[in-house]
């Protein structure tokens, strides 16, 4: 009993935690008023903008760039994920892509100077029944494949290194077993986006903040500008990285892209003890689960049904979501529900992204990431770098051209990985 | 949760319905289409911030369709209609934006 209280008093836990964390710096990066003009003009300050905008000033030496944003920097998707990070996917492309942005974050923290709290800390990816064993295990194959490291575990091995999980046959969804990536983790989302900008913003790019696009100004098929609540900026070039947004900025650019925008929940306990140390993905019960640094439980779950752009979502779908953590991990059944959220996931109909040209001209998207875009930031960052740098896609993101659609050559992760990302 | 109004069963719970997107699209003839044009019916629907006519289906009583005006930004409910009957008029649109986005 003393030991289940010591559990869930979260007051000496956090103070104790809250010492690991590092204050920050005054000052990460300039505020700035926008100028007149740029070469580039990245529409939204999230992870993925900002590393695109970081990659564009290392990688290819282009820094009269201006990173705008509707809000506050990192205050969408970027602030509201699970920090879940692997790279197992099934598919050539993605697996492609995915590992790419894994190997860059593993020196992403000496990359950049800047503290991440990246942990390898493994992923685990439950299977359920025999159907779900036989995808999980072909999808094992396919990483060998692709030289991603990944691991069949059997009940016992999961529960070896999850004590805290229940693998009892007794149960809806009993655990058959799970594939594990040692290399996946969790990283500290707000401080990947400060990492970035703090860089991005060092190598002389501006980040301008409660900024709202507007419009843009294109002629003859070309884009010219981009007008903001805070007037218009002439520029060269424009990508988009806006996320649940994107198909409204490419309504105003002149066409129309295949997005859904859905509301994402996920939701925080108290401080806790350390009781997990592992990430648990469950794509079948719509669970996902980590244990952040501080002690929080950090878990995701499924989209709602509707298309929606209000950042909140339907409790029946935390209650779905909470009902079958519960049953894997009867000890949450003592924990509180401290916070939950929801942010707006762009989803495209093979659940895959879009990365490259539109059919305007020198106007570029990176869009469709989706349910499990924080993964994929510093991949996703350096391949839209690429492709906005040179005006051509990077060979890994060339597979997620926006003429996919018509060309039939979709990458079906939704059928293939099931919902979670 | 939202309680929509099924024109067949009354004020439901969401949790009884499937949800079909935007309503009011067309089956084209795929003979006369070019691919672009096959690929925006296939894989293209609006996805406006503001109010949307999108179907639903109440799996869990009539088991039928139906189009249900909704706002995207505030999860107001509109009036819901039949297919292939006239579509009322959008509610009012007062500080939304990009109907037709």
């Amino acid at each position: 009993m003393t030991n289940t209280n010591q559990i869930l008093t979260p007051g000496t836990i956090g103070r104790r935690r809250a010492a690991i964390i590092p204050e920050q710096p005054p000052q990460l990066w300039k505020s700035v008023k926008p100028k007149k003009a740029y070469d580039i003009v990245i529409v939204g300050g999230g992870g993925h903008g900002l590393a695109t905008a970081y990659y564009l000033a290392k990688n290819h030496g282009l820094t009269n760039i201006a990173v705008v944003e509707k809000g506050w920097l990192a205050g969408g998707n970027a602030a509201r994920n699970t920090t879940i990070i692997r790279s197992n996917y099934l598919w050539d492309e993605s697996a492609s892509i995915y590992e790419h942005s894994l190997k860059l974050w593993e020196t992403l923290e000496e990359d950049l100077g800047y503290e991440m709290f990246f942990s390898q800390r493994g992923v685990l990816t439950l299977a359920h029944s025999v159907s779900d064993v036989r995808s999980k295990r072909r999808n094992l194959y396919a990483n060998a494949l692709n030289g991603i490291d990944s691991e069949w575990l059997t009940p016992q091995e999961v529960k070896k290194l999850v004590p805290i999980i229940n693998i009892s046959e007794d149960v809806r969804y009993p655990v058959h077993g799970a594939t594990y990536q040692p290399r996946g983790g969790i990283a500290k989302h707000d401080w990947v986006a400060w990492g970035y900008a703090k860089a991005a913003s060092d190598l002389g790019v501006d980040i301008i903040q409660g900024t709202e696009v507007t419009g843009f100004d294109i002629r003859n098929n070309k884009v010219q500008g981009v007008h903001t609540s805070q007037g218009t900026i002439a520029t060269g070039k424009v990508g988009l990285v806006a996320a649940g947004h994107s198909s409204i900025l490419a309504n105003l650019a002149g066409f129309s892209i295949p997005i859904q925008s859905r509301p994402l929940q996920a939701l925080v306990s108290p401080l806790l003890e350390q009781v997990l140390n592992t990430v648990v993905m469950s794509g079948a019960v719509h669970v996902y689960v980590s244990q952040a640094h501080k002690g929080e439980l950090v878990m995701g779950a499924g989209t709602d049904a509707f298309n929606s752009y209000a950042q909140r979502g339907g409790f029946h779908v935390v209650e779905h979501q909470l009902a079958a953590a519960l049953e894997l991990f009867p000890i949450f059944s003592r924990a509180q529900v401290l916070r939950t959220w929801g942010g707006i996931v762009d989803i495209a109909p093979d659940a895959s992204p879009i990365i490259g040209l539109t059919p305007v001209e020198n106007l570029f998207i990176n869009a469709g990431w989706g349910t499990g875009g924080f993964k994929a930031t510093p991949g996703s960052g350096w391949v839209m770098a690429h492709t906005m740098a040179n005006g051509t896609p990077h060979k890994l993101n060339k597979p997620f051209a926006l003429d996919r659609f018509a060309t039939g050559h979709l990458i079906d992760e939704h059928g293939a990985a099931g919902v979670a990302h | 949760m939202l309680y929509i109004p099924c024109p067949y069963c009354g004020l439901r719970n969401e949790t009884e319905f499937h949800y079909g997107a935007e309503a009011g699209v067309g089956y084209p003839d795929p003979n006369t289409l070019t691919d672009d044009e096959w690929a925006k019916y296939i894989h293209i629907r609006a996805n406006p911030k503001g109010w949307l006519a999108e179907r639903w289906v109440h799996f869990a009583g009539c088991s039928r369709w139906f189009n249900l005006w909704r706002n995207t930004v505030t999860h107001e409910i509109g009036p819901a209609y039949l297919p292939f009957t006239e579509q009322p008029k959008a509610p009012s649109n007062i500080g939304q934006e990009e109907q037709k986005a």
